[in-house]
């Protein structure tokens, strides 16, 4: 079985100012950005995020081909638990979840 | 209208950009050069200590550059958020920078400086008056907690971008200002599309960001009364109708809309178009104004007083056991502070992190393997400044602490003397709010000074 991060063309992940997070999916073409929509399901985001689900946005973005998901951050950037300022890493959650 | 031309020559001074790009838009006769100064993106030190990110020697060297590029062009060069967090002090700091630079340059420069820094009487005064909003999710605000915050600024828009313009100043240092803003304002002014003007903004604020060649800085975008045209400067870059739309997703929260001072954009309905292999036009961006104007704040106060230690371990039974004694020692650490030193846990925090294990993603680590070593970071952040006492309290113990009691006293390797870093004070953000105002410069002063 693949990875979402085999599957698709590149998953980036970056703070949007101090208090969100958001997740950018470039799915590479219309047929693997359909097949994303359809199966990526946002249980399973929030099961891996460990986040609020009336807190998580999902954007599909036609022409772009780009699946994105937005959500406030737990824990504020930069604050004395936060592990990672910009977010960067989470992205590779994402990239490492079975499609 | 006439056309109206943007030169930005990158995402941020500091970062660097293409001496030969940014000849070539000089050669292309811009109306204005417009480049962001900073950002809240490296966390809240820059704001709660009120320095700058980068240093000082890096901004000079670029901001000569750009000086001597305003001077042949004969047009204004405007700075936003000067030194990162965009304080009166940091936006002073610039000036010093540029009356040096004017000397050794020999120019004469009218220099206006556009102050966004926050009173906190002023702030508790409109909290009080029901004119400050918070955002989602924004920090709980009350009188002692501004009053706890080291530095409060509010995010200029266009129109004090504009007032600035209007006074003829040659250089326009501006305290913290939206990144597009300083990009917006003087196509706004000349009557340009507004949706565009901002869209156009947002596409070209990260500089080259928006093209195929992200470290070659320099792009121009080019407004007029339907839409926008962006363009790199450099040789080896071009943009295409990806890589400009693409540009709206990157740090945005909505890919769609952008909040600004005064109103928002929205860019649902943009359409865009490759015009030849460098070029690319954007047409269809809506711009709503908001009846009340409003402009957003920042504000850092003190998390606490910090020092951190560093441990590795490399011997397997440790490596494979790390979280146990880790805990283990934690639970040893709490009394050994409590009773040598008489302080309560509710004074300080210890949190130990395993490198190599899930220091980086923490509780949410899918793929935890046993590695070959693996360091151990302990962060001590105290409220009063005892973290480094607490630090070197706890250095015997990293170095030597055993997982059983039958067994020889271990010894762990310290990379470094002394061991313990002093990391200070730490900050974090405050405010995630926005201020009603009635006339948009009520929070801000300007001040025109010659060299």
């Amino acid at each position: 079985m693949l990875t979402l991060g085999e599957k698709v063309r590149k998953i980036r992940s970056k703070n949007a100012g101090p208090f969100w997070i958001t997740i950018d999916i470039f799915c590479g073409n219309k047929k693997i950005y359909k097949e994303v929509c359809n199966k990526l399901t946002n249980s399973e985001i929030i099961n891996l995020l460990m986040i609020n689900e009336q807190q998580l946005k999902r954007f599909e973005i036609d022409d772009l081909n780009v699946i994105k998901f937005s959500f406030p951050r737990k824990i504020i950037q930069g604050d004395v638990f936060d592990r990672d300022m910009h977010g960067a890493q989470l992205a590779i959650l994402l990239s490492e979840m079975k499609f | 209208m006439i056309p109206i031309k943007v030169l930005v020559p990158s995402g941020v001074l500091g970062l660097g950009f293409d001496l030969e790009a940014l000849n070539n838009g000089i050669k292309n006769n811009p109306d204005i050069i417009s480049i962001d100064g900073g950002s809240t993106d490296s966390g809240p030190y820059s704001l709660g200590s009120g320095t700058s990110k980068y240093s000082r020697a890096a901004i000079k060297a670029e901001w000569k550059s750009l000086m001597i590029a305003r001077e042949k062009a004969n047009v204004p060069l405007v700075i936003g958020s000067c030194g990162t967090c965009g304080t009166n002090g940091m936006v002073d700091w610039m000036e010093n920078i540029t009356i040096e630079l004017a000397e050794e340059l020999n120019q004469n420069i009218k220099i206006a400086k556009l102050y966004c820094q926050q009173e906190k009487n002023f702030i508790k005064k409109n909290f009080h008056l029901s004119k400050i909003f918070p955002l989602n999710p924004a920090p709980m605000l009350n009188d002692y907690l501004i009053e706890e915050m080291t530095n409060i600024v509010a995010l200029a828009g266009a129109e004090q971008i504009q007032e600035c313009i209007n006074t003829g100043a040659e250089i326009i240092l501006a305290g913290r200002t939206t990144d597009t803003a300083i990009i917006s304002a003087l196509p706004l002014m000349k009557g340009a599309n507004p949706g565009s003007s901002w869209h156009g903004a947002k596409v070209a604020e990260c500089g080259a960001l928006c093209t195929t060649n992200p470290t070659s800085g320099v792009v121009m975008v080019e407004f007029d009364k339907t839409g926008f045209t962006v363009e790199p400067m450099s040789k080896n870059a071009s943009c295409t109708s990806e890589t400009v739309a693409a540009h709206m997703l990157y740090e945005n929260a909505d890919p769609y809309i952008l909040q600004e001072p005064g109103g928002y954009m929205d860019v649902t309905y943009s359409k865009y178009y490759n015009i030849d292999k460098k070029k690319v036009r954007v047409e269809g961006a809506k711009w709503h104004s908001s009846k009340q104007y409003s402009v957003k704040l920042e504000g850092a106060k003190i998390a606490g007083y910090q020092a951190s230690l560093l441990v590795l371990l490399r011997e397997k039974n440790y490596v494979e056991n790390v979280k146990k004694w880790t805990d283990k020692l934690s639970n040893f650490l709490k009394n050994e502070i409590n009773e040598r030193m008489a302080i309560d846990t509710s004074e300080y925090s210890i949190e130990f992190r395993h490198i190599g294990l899930n220091s980086t993603l923490g509780e949410l680590e899918k793929n935890i393997r046993s590695p070959v070593e693996v360091g151990v970071l302990c962060l001590i952040t105290s409220k009063n400044q005892i973290s480094t006492e607490i630090a070197k309290l706890i250095n015997p113990f990293l170095l030597h602490f055993p997982l059983s009691s039958n067994e020889e006293l271990p010894t762990f390797a310290f990379p470094f003397s002394p061991v313990h870093s002093d990391r200070g004070c730490v900050y974090e953000f405050a405010l995630n709010h926005i201020l009603e105002l009635d006339n948009p410069m009520d929070a801000f002063q300007i001040k025109i000074s010659e060299v």
